[in-house]
């Protein structure tokens, strides 16, 4: 693009250079996943299928890991059912109904997408546990765990379901209002359809960002390894399991903790392509 | 206004209260347990009895030293993948489709996996142990795609006139990047940087394993030392009797951040700050 | 841009010129990384040689040892037979005792309500004089000693345990303990007292009759006491000797006894 110049060099080794540094972001993907994969594929290979038992007992070295993923899929579910229709209602009513309201309340709602997820947990563990607790004992529950990422996720869940909206053109607007529909009715059969699909394509990656959240979840969720059953019943979920266990774990059972990362990574992975699948292949960050 | 759209404005007035309620209850516990707690001692002062008492000073030392390490490794790296971005990968071709989801792959790793590649790699293969140095690369590793992105977004909002002056000119590559392109998308980057400082004082998961959570003042960045968020999670968690430097430790950190997040605004709006 | 290679290999410098030799680092057991830490602060006004301390459970300080994460581990029990590589250097003695909140009515327990109570067959307090609330069972993760201890002295296995919280260090333990009347955990006698002291509302239920006080397990009285070590990984380094004779001197053993646990040294 630019015309060769008598500093040949200095550009070349830029250009080198950067290259390199792009290599470097490739580099970090693959040796995550390769250091991952060197540390548990011996261990899948030979007892790959005893992970999806449901019997945790890394003393008598049996590794099923079947009930932590149950786990945290349905703590992870459960938040996206509390924070995703919230961030969408309050998402389409700050931009139709309430558009005074919505700098300041956006504002702030960047603001608590900024608080660190060991905030979250620390408020879990003050007011929320307690309060589960005297509802049903013994409070650090699925539900606790639950609220805690429901409303550690809601911000960007609200911030990205606007941008959505935001970026629908004024005509489906100005459609709506030459059909005289009432705006309740623009949002139903127009807007949010329209929207819909990139907005559940940022809602998948929150639900994402709850799967992986490992600290709010550790401080709430009691981690008893068991089969979720009540919404009051403590869980533990595979990312609280690692924090947990990884700082003393040795042999198989360390390769195991390293094997639910590769778990984690692995659907992480699927729920990104999912995500860019529902926007059209555009590859774009929230 | 129709029926169905005054309901609306209800059920959107009650959601609104839905989220501010929590919210305002969350700040309310953090200063209800922790006010009483913050002082200019606080600040100064290195913890006692495993936290229980004094202050977080030897924290906030820790946690810069962290933070530094992991910021000369990513600004630059960060900056260096988003000019090769934006100056020789076209947009839309196959690599930058790769690169870019590549990017979007790192974004959304969960960053206890960040910690076990960190603790495996860092602490143990390159033989840094629990340190400053182990727990600040790893998370340098987890903020790059925020980085890399920032910086790619404000090299991109250079003018294209800028890069045909150039051209015009005759001027080297070296010298379009350093005396023109860099310049002029450095209040972007340096909120990219900003943003990468926000999101790795917020982290606690990767640095468990990495950085480890000795209670001092480190000397050497081979020393372990534990970030303000550990200790916030170690408070609650494994110190009766701690919740209260806990939640105070909590607000240090969220005012950091809010300070943080209006100094984007101001580089962002620099008209509104202005007047403001 | 000519900046990174610069950085990196300032980076790469510093890391390399790091001192490791005159400074120790020692993880393992959260019974007694309190004692630990406040021995090594001890060693390092006296020497001037550092020691870092990180608890983490046993089998970390097994784990990091083996590594070569840490020099020295702390393991609050005997070595097992297959962990015959390492080098048990014992430093002190502590028993586990059985924990509920100071206000609970229940002041004693037999090791069968305690099973009971474990496996989920008494879910209530009221079965046993105490109030008509369910029971909040917290026990301890796997690969902790302590854990594996209380096991073995109920012969109980893991899998039976019906827990309604699993808990990592001791202090977590006794917090989750003295912040519900409806708990019940086990922790390091040590560490209960400790905390006791420093204000924690808890009780320490005698077990099998035995009163849990640093006495009965002096006298070998106590049924569930343990061996307090640090254990290491081949030849001792000097650095490594030095200061596991400094923390067995008898000169220290004052702060064992601080922290409720019976030196080796008398």
């Amino acid at each position: 693009m630019i015309t060769i110049s008598s500093r040949f060099h200095a550009d070349s080794l830029l250009t080198w250079l950067l290259r390199l540094t792009g290599a470097a972001a490739v580099l970090v993907l693959g040796g995550i996943i390769a250091v991952l994969l060197i540390q548990s594929a011996p261990f899948m290979l030979e007892h790959g299928s005893a992970l999806w038992r449901n019997d945790w007992q890394p003393g008598q070295a049996r590794y099923g890991m079947a009930a932590m993923i149950a786990g945290s899929i349905v703590v992870s579910v459960l938040a996206l059912v509390i924070a995703g229709p919230v961030a969408v209602l309050l998402a389409a009513w700050l931009r139709y109904f309430a558009p005074s309201v919505r700098r300041p309340v956006l504002t702030l709602v960047e603001l608590m997408a900024g608080i660190p997820s060991v905030v979250y947990g620390l408020w879990g563990m003050l007011v929320l546990v307690p309060w589960i607790n005297r509802l049903a004992p013994p409070g650090a529950s699925w539900l606790a765990a639950s609220l805690v990422l429901a409303l550690m996720i809601l911000p960007l869940a609200l911030l990205v379901t606007d941008t959505a909206l935001g970026q629908l053109p004024a005509r489906y607007l100005q459609a709506g209002q030459a059909l005289s529909l009432s705006r309740v009715g623009m949002l139903r059969r127009v807007l949010l359809p329209q929207a819909g699909p990139a907005i559940v394509s940022g809602l998948v990656l929150q639900f994402g960002r709850a799967l992986g959240e490992t600290m709010a979840v550790l401080m709430v969720a009691g981690n008893v390894v068991r089969w979720p059953t009540s919404l009051f019943d403590p869980v533990r979920t595979l990312t609280a399991n690692i924090a947990v266990e990884m700082a003393y774990a040795t042999g198989d059972h360390r390769v195991a903790l390293f094997a639910s990362g590769l778990l984690l990574l692995l659907v992480t992975a699927v729920l990104l392509a999912l995500s860019w699948r529902l926007r059209g292949e555009r590859h774009e960050m929230a | 206004m129709r029926w169905p759209d005054r309901l609306a404005g209800v059920i959107g007035a009650l959601l609104l209260l839905a989220v501010l309620v929590p919210m305002g209850l969350m700040l309310w516990s953090l200063l209800e347990q922790g006010a009483g707690v913050i002082s200019v001692d606080f600040l100064l002062d290195d913890p006692r009895q495993a936290g229980r008492a004094g202050g977080i000073a030897a924290l906030l030392v820790s946690t810069g030293w962290i933070l530094a390490v992991c910021l000369l490794v990513a600004a630059p790296m960060g900056l260096g993948c988003a000019l090769y971005l934006s100056e020789q990968v076209p947009a839309g071709t196959r690599r930058a489709q790769w690169l870019g989801g590549t990017l979007d792959m790192l974004a959304a790793v969960p960053s206890i996996v960040y910690g076990l590649f960190g603790y495996q790699f860092f602490a143990i293969s390159l033989g840094l142990g629990f340190s400053i140095l182990s727990g600040g690369l790893a998370l340098a590793l987890m903020v790059l795609p925020l980085m890399i992105r920032s910086a790619e977004q404000a090299l991109r909002a250079v003018p294209f006139s800028y890069r045909q002056a150039g051209e015009a000119l005759s001027i080297s590559r070296w010298g379009w990047v350093r005396r023109i392109l860099i310049p002029q998308a450095a209040p972007g980057i340096a909120v990219g940087i900003i943003l990468s400082i926000g999101r790795a004082l917020a982290e606690t998961a990767v640095l468990l394993f990495t950085a480890g959570y000795v209670l001092r003042r480190p000397d050497s960045l081979l020393d372990s030392g534990r970030a303000l968020s550990v200790h916030i999670y170690d408070l609650a968690m494994n110190v009766p009797g701690g919740m209260p430097r806990a939640a105070a430790t909590g607000l240090v950190l969220v005012a950091i951040l809010v300070i943080l997040n209006l100094l984007v605004r101001r580089w962002l709006h620099p008209a509104q700050g202005a007047w403001q | 841009m000519i900046k990174l290679p610069v950085l990196v290999m300032a980076l790469l410098a510093l890391a390399g010129c790091g001192t490791r030799e005159d400074s120790l680092v020692i993880t393992g057991s959260s019974t007694i990384a309190p004692l630990m830490t406040e021995l090594a602060e001890r060693y390092e006004e006296t020497t001037g040689v550092q020691v870092d301390v990180q608890s983490g459970g046993s089998g970390r300080g097994i784990s990091d040892t083996r590594q070569g994460l840490a020099d020295f581990g702390m393991v609050s029990r005997a070595l097992k037979a297959e962990e015959g590589d390492l080098t048990a250097h014992l430093i002190g003695r502590d028993g586990i005792a059985m924990i509920v909140n100071a206000l609970n009515p229940v002041t004693r327990l037999n090791d069968a309500q305690i099973v009971a109570i474990y496996t989920g067959e008494q879910q209530s307090w009221s079965a046993f004089g105490g109030n008509d609330a369910a029971i909040n069972v917290v026990h301890k993760a796997d690969g902790r000693s302590t854990q594996e201890l209380f096991l073995e002295h109920f012969g109980l296995s893991n899998d039976r345990v019906k827990p309604d919280m699993v808990i990592g260090e001791n202090q977590q333990g006794i917090k989750a303990v003295a912040g519900d009347v409806n708990a019940i955990g086990y922790v390091s006698i040590g560490t209960a007292i400790y905390e006791a002291d420093a204000g924690a509302p808890l009780r320490l239920l005698p077990l099998s009759g035995v009163p849990a006080t640093l006495e009965q397990v002096d006298q070998g009285h106590y049924p569930l006491s343990r061996e307090l070590n640090l254990v290491s990984q081949g030849e001792l380094s000097d650095a490594a000797s030095e200061f596991l004779a400094f923390i067995t001197d008898p000169g220290q053993a004052g702060i064992y006894h601080d922290y409720y646990f019976l030196p080796v040294s008398r």
